[in-house]
Order: C-alpha cells, then sequence, then structure tokens
C-alpha cells in the first residue's frame, strides 16, 4: 500500500524540529533512517499530517565512548555500531546484540533512536537499553530531559515521549573488564524479529560469585523488561548447572507472553528458559 | 516538492508528492523499472537500490529524502556490451528463474563484494537472507555471488594501483 498524503520538513536544527512538532499538536511525526516508520506509513496505521525529517540536523550521529559509558547519538545507524571496532571492547554486549537487528539493507539506514522511539518489544536496542541502564537524553518544546530506560517503554510500541519530543541520544553505563555475558535471540530467519530473547550480564567476586546480575528480556513481553526473579536466582551464586536451572526456572514463571500468530506462549516461555541457559552457558566460559 | 539527485551517473529533477517513495520516483518518474517492488513494506529485498554506496530498500525511503544524494540501479551495474562478473555468474549458476527477485539480489551482492570482496559463504547467505527468492532455493545464487568475488577483489586491485 501508498501512505496517506503527507507534507514534509527538513529542518536544519533540533530546536526547529521540535517547535515544528510542537506546532502541529500531535499531528506530526519525527522520521530519521525511516525502517520502522515507512512500513508504518505504508500500511496507513499512522497518517501524520507532517513528516519531520531529522536527517540535516548535524550532531545525532556520535559514538562517544568515555569515562561515563557509551553514548549513542539518535541519528547512530546499525551499520555505524557494526563498523565501530571500538564498541567489542568498549561495550561487547551492545556489539553482540546489535549484530541480530535486521537485514543488510535496513542495517544501512536504521537507526538507534528510531528504534527505542518505535518500541516494539521484539527490538534489540530497546532491550539493551533496559537491561543495561541506560539513560535516554529527550528534547522537546520544554526543554531536554533525560529518563532511565526502565521508565522510559511503557508498552508495545508506547513509550513516555511527548508528541513534541525527540531522542537525542542514549547513554549505556561503562562496562567493566572482565564482565562475564551473554546474548542469544531466537528468529525464524536471521535478522527477522526475535520470538524471544536474553541478555544476561554480572560480574564476579574474589570467590568467583555473581554479583550484580541483569537479565533482560525481549520478544517475550508487552515491553523489554529486566527479570528480576531470575536475576535474584543467580545474585551472590557461583553461575554453576544448579544456579542456571534456577534462573531458567525462574524465567518460566516470570514472562507471561500471549498466544500469536507466530508462536504459542508455552513456546515463548520455554524459549527465553532455553536461550537464558545458553547465554549463561555463554557467559560463565 | 522537487528533488535532485544522481541516478545512475545523471542529474535527475523530479516533482515528487512527499509521500513518494524512491521506489516509485525511480520506476514511475524517471522510467528506471528493473527495480521491482514487491511486498512494499521493507521485507522482501526487490527493491533494492545503491545510495550512496550502500544498498538500500527503495520502498523505506522517501524520494524526498534522496535528495543531493547519489542513487545506483541495477540499470546503472549493467552495459550494453558485455555481462558484468554478477551477471554472468547468474547466468552460469542459473541463479534466476522468473528474475524478479535478481535486481534485488545483483544490487545487494555488488554492494557486499563491493566493501566485502572475500566474503564467505556464510557472509554472502546471511548478507542475503533480506531479499527474498521464491524460485531457486538460493543455492545457486549464493555459488554465483561466491564465483563474482574474483572481479571484485580486481577491481580492489586497479583501484589500489
Amino acid at each position: 500500500m501508498k501512505p496517506a498524503p503527507f507534507d514534509y520538513a527538513a529542518p536544519n536544527s533540533i530546536e526547529e524540529a521540535v517547535a515544528l512538532l510542537a506546532r502541529h499538536d500531535g499531528a506530526a511525526r519525527p522520521i530519521a533512517g525511516g525502517q520502522s516508520l515507512m512500513s508504518v506509513l505504508a500500511f496507513r496505521l499512522a497518517a501524520p499530517a507532517l513528516l519531520v525529517d531529522l536527517g540535516r540536523i548535524p550532531g545525532l550521529d556520535a559514538i562517544t565512548i568515555g569515562a561515563d559509558g557509551v553514548t549513542l547519538g539518535a541519528r547512530v545507524r546499525w551499520r555505524d555500531i557494526e563498523k565501530d571496532g571500538r564498541l567489542s571492547g568498549a561495550h561487547p554486549l551492545l556489539a553482540a546484540a546489535i549484530a541480530h537487528v535486521a537485514h543488510y539493507q535496513i542495517r544501512n539506514r536504521g537507526t538507534v533512536g528510531g528504534s527505542l522511539a518505535h518500541a516494539d518489544p521484539a527490538a534489540e536496542m530497546p532491550g539493551i537499553a533496559v537491561v543495561c541502564g541506560a539513560e535516554i537524553t529527550i528534547v522537546g518544546a520544554r526543554g531536554e530531559r533525560t529518563v532511565a530506560a526502565g521508565e522510559f517503554f511503557t508498552g508495545a510500541l508506547a513509550t513516555v515521549l511527548d508528541t513534541d519530543e525527540l531522542i537525542v541520544a542514549v547513554r549505556l553505563p561503562p562496562w567493566p573488564a572482565g564482565r562475564r555475558w551473554g546474548f542469544e535471540e531466537f528468529a525464524r530467519r536471521r535478522g527477522d524479529f526475535a520470538l524471544a530473547g536474553i541478555a544476561a550480564f554480572y560480574d564476579t567476586d574474589a570467590a568467583g560469585r555473581a554479583r550484580d546480575v541483569r537479565i533482560g528480556v525481549i520478544g517475550a513481553t508487552n515491553r523489554p523488561c529486566r527479570l528480576p526473579a531470575a536475576e535474584a536466582a543467580l545474585e551472590g551464586r557461583i553461575v554453576d548447572d544448579t544456579a542456571i536451572a534456577a534462573a531458567a526456572a525462574a524465567t518460566r514463571a516470570s514472562v507471561d507472553p500471549p498466544d500469536d500468530l507466530h508462536a504459542p506462549a508455552a513456546y515463548r516461555r520455554a524459549l527465553a528458559a532455553t536461550l537464558l541457559e545458553r547465554a549463561l552457558a555463554r557467559a560463565r566460559r | 516538492m522537487t528533488v535532485r539527485f544522481d541516478v545512475n551517473g545523471r542529474r535527475a529533477e523530479v516533482a515528487v508528492e512527499p509521500r513518494t517513495s524512491l521506489a516509485d520516483c525511480l520506476r514511475h518518474h524517471l522510467g528506471l523499472t528493473g527495480t521491482h517492488l514487491a511486498c512494499e513494506h521493507g521485507v522482501c529485498g526487490a527493491c533494492t537500490v545503491l545510495v550512496d554506496g550502500e544498498a538500500v530498500r527503495s520502498c523505506l525511503m522517501l524520494a524526498v529524502q534522496a535528495e543531493g544524494r547519489s542513487v545506483v540501479t541495477v540499470e546503472g551495474l549493467s552495459n550494453d556490451a558485455a555481462l558484468s562478473p554478477l551477471q554472468a555468474a547468474f547466468r552460469r549458476h542459473h541463479a534466476l528463474q522468473c528474475g524478479f527477485c535478481t535486481p534485488g539480489m545483483i544490487t545487494t551482492a555488488h554492494a557486499l563484494l563491493t566493501e566485502e570482496p572475500d566474503a564467505d559463504a556464510d557472509r554472502i547467505r546471511e548478507v542475503l537472507s533480506g531479499n527474498l527468492c521464491r524460485c531457486t532455493g538460493y543455492v545457486g545464487i549464493v555459488e554465483a555471488v561466491l564465483e563474482a568475488r574474483a572481479a571484485y577483489r580486481g577491481h580492489k586491485a586497479d583501484a589500489a594501483s
């Protein structure tokens, strides 16, 4: 299908873009790579009066690595992350997860900010932001604010973003050397949205026990979230087969996916637990 | 709106509605019907073109977003004198049957081999996973792209010397 008609503006600054969004009071939508929005428009799930293209705004495409972690500008593309050789050391979980995002052509245009704003429950970037405790910087008509990723997503395709607000960056906290981690997802075709995915990481104390355990899930819940019960099953313990089995059982009990076209609920629940086992097996190697 | 960009090395200036996709602009306004449209929502890869040398789905990009860019379609990857190395390899390996997906396969493979002329079979399969073919079963396509690598290694060496 073809999108319904809309007007188009390509402002040169964030201030101009925000002013355009504010003036249209919910009838305007921002577009960057368009890799989610274009199909939404084609299906006429949205019919905005105006598209505000962020493509000409300078300063949104930097990847900054520093003492406060990894900051990704909103217009950083999957390709940019893939090609940035620093990230496999500075944030290996991010690099591994982003390797699963979409297909070759989409990776050349799809952006970090677009994925966060679109908020697909199965998307990798929102999941990584939540499990890592990222901060999302947002600019709107009333100024700038920073929102914790855990509070940013409110449901499937739903966020706290107001209609006049834009994501400008997301910051992932520093990744200590020696942190144990694993990322596993399953999709029927590589690059398609995951039926489920798990990110798991922890640090280890002098006795080899897991500390600051984080476990996040995508695809099996209505928004990306952490699994506190599974984290608690590992916290302060040696990550051995028994501990992994306990965390997997907690995962099965924690997720409550609906039946849908792609998989029955029981399948997704079992898949999440299996992926957790695999992620932890990788983490403890 | 008026949008100006290069297509296959030529300057194009086109009046389009903002909602016009790059794919529809290429086909309907510029007559470049080698770019094929199937799903029109970013799943099948048939409409792949190169924008500033990178493979993109032209159904997921607005024509107005091509302003000032350089676009290459499958027409720009061929000439009347001889088959290109990818075209020749596709013919040799029976890498097409109905041919509908072929322009997307050729443009995607060209982008890949230009950047990664040593791509192995796994990498080629991974990249082509975004292009659906309902006839061949993909084996011939992968073999053709593997064979065409030699020509791209040559180009890279030429460019360097």
